[in-house]
């Protein structure tokens, strides 16, 4: 198999111009003809469906809660990027490009991310003329505030609330089409397979959540927004509904995987507290724009913050990346939290936690004021902690809050299946081995807004489609499928829950797939899975039916698909063995320990082609080459 | 910690409902509300007995997901708290503690203290937005909004949609909620085109829904997870006249 990119000749700014000039377009008449499934309504998912619908596409959209609003993008804190310069420090299009590209330690395409930084200029128009109240100054236009990896302030923000302001705007425009019958909003719907007709995806199975029942969707195209995978290391930022199996379903139907082993670990999460935590909290990368990180000099330091005298404090990112001092990129400000707990010198109780201090911020500027920029997260603080962050440093560690991997799209933002495109975190392709903070929302809402109407319209008017219904054999087969897979795990009744099982993979994952990556520890965690796998499908406990709502059970479904998913995930890890960005292998560092790159022998995107569960899946290589930035190695010192 | 819990156990929305007992052992002030549930659940699912059936997410206090009443109050006894957010610290060892979903008639109970709240997509739906397409939207900044109107849209642009607004009000009224959106976006110059239209019609799907009226007693504001104001419904109902009175 030839992965063809299918990116656009000419000049790297000019290419999304010509390629949508020379994209085929569907006559305004024809398009209610044509009916498109949108699988999520998160911030891609959403985007998608209200601007297919305002086209005039048949817009069938289909979500896991109870509400479209309740999509996991609404828990995003601190803001999304645009190259707006409208601070006049030095931001254009051309940085934003740059910045991206750098942050993702090149291992994303050029042409991508040149696009994904021309179109954050009109989300953000976009997004106010929705009336999402974005944070203003005293004179009435948008203020902006820095985040890591940047050296310009260009990220625009709603308190710290941005993913909810963003995501209300995108669920009432899309509300806005289900008034208008363009689009169908179908809730409580978990999709459970892909189903391919004549090599094209055609359509989708789902089970209605309420009753159980299993449901046939018939479409011309399938758009996949579903989000990422982050849920496999069971403790991560990402909401506990999360999860891998539409991306995992459709990988198993063809679709290919690319580069797993991204995967994000944001620097400032609120620590573990105990073996119940059913989740970890993120506290937004914009706190380090006033707080401080620091640990004690001395290891074993068990005094209270406020005892420690400044000379015996180590403000170490200061000290080590003096240009970018506490906004060093995640992947860097996450591997330097590791290092000095593994020196010992964590605090809190379980020594894996450093400080977060606002003590000089609040000399400086007030309480009053960065209670405004940051009240709500000190709020959620203080309730998860019971500890006030005005009076003592927050103690942070780093968690899973990301993915950057996902399955593989072309420039059209379509898979290698023909008809399923992929949106948002649930694909692979802006953000290379690391995003950058305020990017993600940036990417869902461009690919939904922007990107997709385009493309999409482009394969509908240049693909003969002929009448699909759902009593197909291949409906029939995947639906088959779907019900003897749900029969099995029902049928099991072991004596182990799903959250034990997936506790004990996510604990694997985190030791042997997590912050740094060793030969042998990947081969440890190859060797462990597919016992777990078999434990699970030995021993697991799950009462109750198929044909009511069943919590557990629809659960126990995301945990057997996490079991197969693991393996993808530390396989690619052990295939990367060079450093790059979130993946960090420790045969391959600087003498700093930085992140030592393989640019020779690793410039591609690794694509996995799905043999049988359990089987080597096949790789195909996506060779990176770059036209206008020249991969160097990544320094922010 | 022992906490003792009488939880409300419906199988479906026509089945016909009963307080059920179970105690939480070793429970740990850190743990959040819903951890604890998980917890006993756990235990549920060991014995092979069907786990008690409760909605959450984030996690987060963001996405609305999860609510119930406990002790009678919605999200439980510490203010403007989610109960995902909610932590045993506010209990004490040997407690009893009921829980039962939220009651109303637009949220017809799924199972257990799962209720569905369709209603308020469907009072989203019916005007709770700007009729602005993709693609035509001028400069961010060609429109200044005062410092003080961005904020004000925000405070009640906050709301997070998860019911408990109806679940305290005796007449199980939506008018925190709507009122929520129709200030929102009456405060900020893009919601000006179509404000008198989008209160009408979403007042009139309000009622559509079997919300019941506001009788002005407050329990709402109280109970909201993100201190929603008790101003924005005095907010829709002087939008509300001037539109129904300038339009006759």
């Amino acid at each position: 198999m030839t992965l063809d990119a299918r990116t656009p000749s000419g000049p790297l700014a000019d290419k999304w111009d010509r390629h949508r000039f020379e994209a085929k377009l569907v006559n305004p008449a024809n398009r209610r003809r044509h009916t498109v499934i949108v699988v999520g309504t998160g911030l891609a998912g959403a985007s998608a469906a209200s601007s297919l619908g305002e086209l005039g596409y048949k817009v069938l959209a289909f979500c896991i809660h109870d509400s479209a609003r309740r999509a996991h993008s609404i828990a995003a804190q601190g803001g999304i990027n645009a190259a707006k310069n409208y601070q006049n420090d030095g931001d254009s299009i051309q940085r934003l490009f740059y910045d991206t590209i750098k942050g993702g330690d090149y291992r994303a395409r050029e042409a991508n991310v040149y696009r994904l930084a021309q179109l954050s200029v009109n989300i953000i128009d976009q997004c106010v003329a929705q009336g999402v109240p974005f944070a203003r100054e005293y004179g009435g236009q948008l203020d902006n505030r820095s985040f890591g990896g940047a050296q310009v302030s260009r990220t625009f923000y709603a308190r710290g609330q941005t993913g909810q302001q963003l995501l209300l705007g995108a669920y009432q425009s899309m509300m806005r089409q289900v008034e208008r019958r363009t689009v169908d909003l179908i809730t409580q719907r978990e999709m459970l397979d892909l189903v391919v007709v004549d090599g094209r995806a055609r359509g989708i199975i789902c089970r209605n959540l309420v009753t159980g029942e299993l449901e046939r969707y018939v479409a011309d195209a399938v758009c996949l927004a579903t989000g990422g995978y982050g849920t496999a290391y069971y403790l991560s930022t990402n909401a506990v509904n999360s999860n891998v199996t539409a991306a995992w379903r459709a990988y198993k139907r063809g679709a290919l995987f690319a580069n797993p082993c991204f995967t994000q670990i944001h620097p400032t999460c609120i620590p573990v507290s105990g073996e119940h935590q059913s989740k970890l909290t993120l506290m937004s990368e914009s706190l380090r724009n006033d707080g401080r990180v620091w640990v004690p000099k001395t290891p074993g330091d068990r005094r209270r913050p406020s005892d420690i005298p400044e000379a015996e404090r180590d403000y170490y990112l200061e000290r080590k990346y003096p240009s970018f001092g506490n906004l060093v990129p995640r992947d860097v400000a996450s591997r330097n939290a590791k290092a000095v707990c593994d020196e010992k010198r964590g605090v809190g109780e379980s020594g894996l936690a450093v400080y977060l201090d606002f003590r000089d911020a609040i000399e400086r500027l007030g309480q009053d004021v960065i209670a405004a920029r940051y009240g709500n997260l000190f709020d959620m603080y203080r309730k998860i902690t019971d500890e006030n962050p005005y009076k003592e440093p927050m103690r942070m560690y780093p968690a899973i809050h990301y993915t950057m991997g996902g399955l593989w799209v072309d420039y059209n933002l379509m898979s290698n299946v023909p008809g399923l495109h992929v949106l948002g975190e649930a694909n692979f392709s802006d953000h290379g081995a690391n995003r950058l903070g305020a990017s993600a929302l940036m990417q869902g809402l461009a690919d939904g807004y922007f990107v997709i109407p385009y493309t999409l319209a482009h394969y509908i008017a240049s693909t003969a489609l002929p009448k699909v219904t759902a009593e197909h054999d291949a409906f029939g087969q995947a639906e088959a499928a779907v019900q003897d897979r749900l029969t099995r795990i029902l049928t099991v009744r072991g004596s182990k829950t799903p959250r034990e099982l997936h506790r004990e993979l996510g604990r694997l994952l985190w030791d042997e797939v997590g912050m740094s990556r060793n030969d042998a520890g990947l081969k440890r965690a190859l060797a462990r899975i597919p016992q777990l796998r078999e434990e699970f499908w030995q021993n697991v406990s799950v009462p109750g039916e198929a044909t009511n709502l069943n919590k557990n059970l629809e659960y126990a479904g995301r945990v057997a698909d996490y079991l197969e998913f693991a393996e993808l995930l530390a396989l690619d890890a052990l295939q990367r063995t060079e450093s790059c960005g979130g993946h960090f292998r420790e045969e391959s560092q600087t003498p700093e320990g930085e992140a030592q790159r393989d640019d020779a022998n690793f410039s591609y995107a690794a694509a996995w082609e799905f043999t049988g569960v359990g089987r080597t899946p096949t790789l195909h290589k996506e060779p990176l080459t770059f036209e206008y930035v020249k991969p160097s190695q990544r320094s922010y010192k | 910690m022992r906490i003792h819990l009488r939880i409300w156990r419906q199988d479906g929305p026509d089945a016909p409902g009963r307080l059920e007992i179970f105690t939480a052992e070793s429970v740990s002030p850190d743990m959040s509300f819903l951890e604890m549930l998980d917890v006993v659940n756990e235990g549920l699912i060991r014995k092979g007995q069907e786990p008690i059936a409760f909605d959450s997410d984030c996690r987060e206090g963001i996405c609305g997901a999860c609510g119930f009443m406990i002790n009678g109050r919605p999200h439980g006894p510490q203010p403007r708290t989610t109960v995902c957010q909610l932590h045993m610290r506010q209990f004490d060892d040997g407690d009893t503690v009921t829980l039962e979903p939220w009651r109303a008639g637009a949220f017809p109970v799924v199972k257990d203290l799962v209720v569905d709240r369709g209603a308020f997509d469907r009072i989203i739906q019916s005007g709770g937005y700007t009729s602005v397409n993709v693609g035509g939207a001028p400069d961010g900044n060609a429109v200044p909004i005062a410092k003080e109107a961005a904020e004000q849209a925000f405070d009640a642009a906050q709301c997070i949609g998860c019911g408990a607004c109806v679940a305290a009000c005796k007449n199980a009224s939506a008018a925190l909620f709507t009122s929520a959106k129709i200030s929102h976006l009456a405060e900020l110059p893009q919601g000006q085109v179509e404000r008198r239209s989008r209160v009408v019609a979403m007042v009139n799907r309000m009622d559509d829904e079997g919300f019941g009226s506001c009788s002005n007693e407050g329990e709402c504001e109280a109970v909201c997870p993100k201190g929603i104001s008790l101003r924005n419904i005095a907010t829709m109902n002087r939008e509300f006249w001037a539109a129904v009175i300038l339009k006759s």
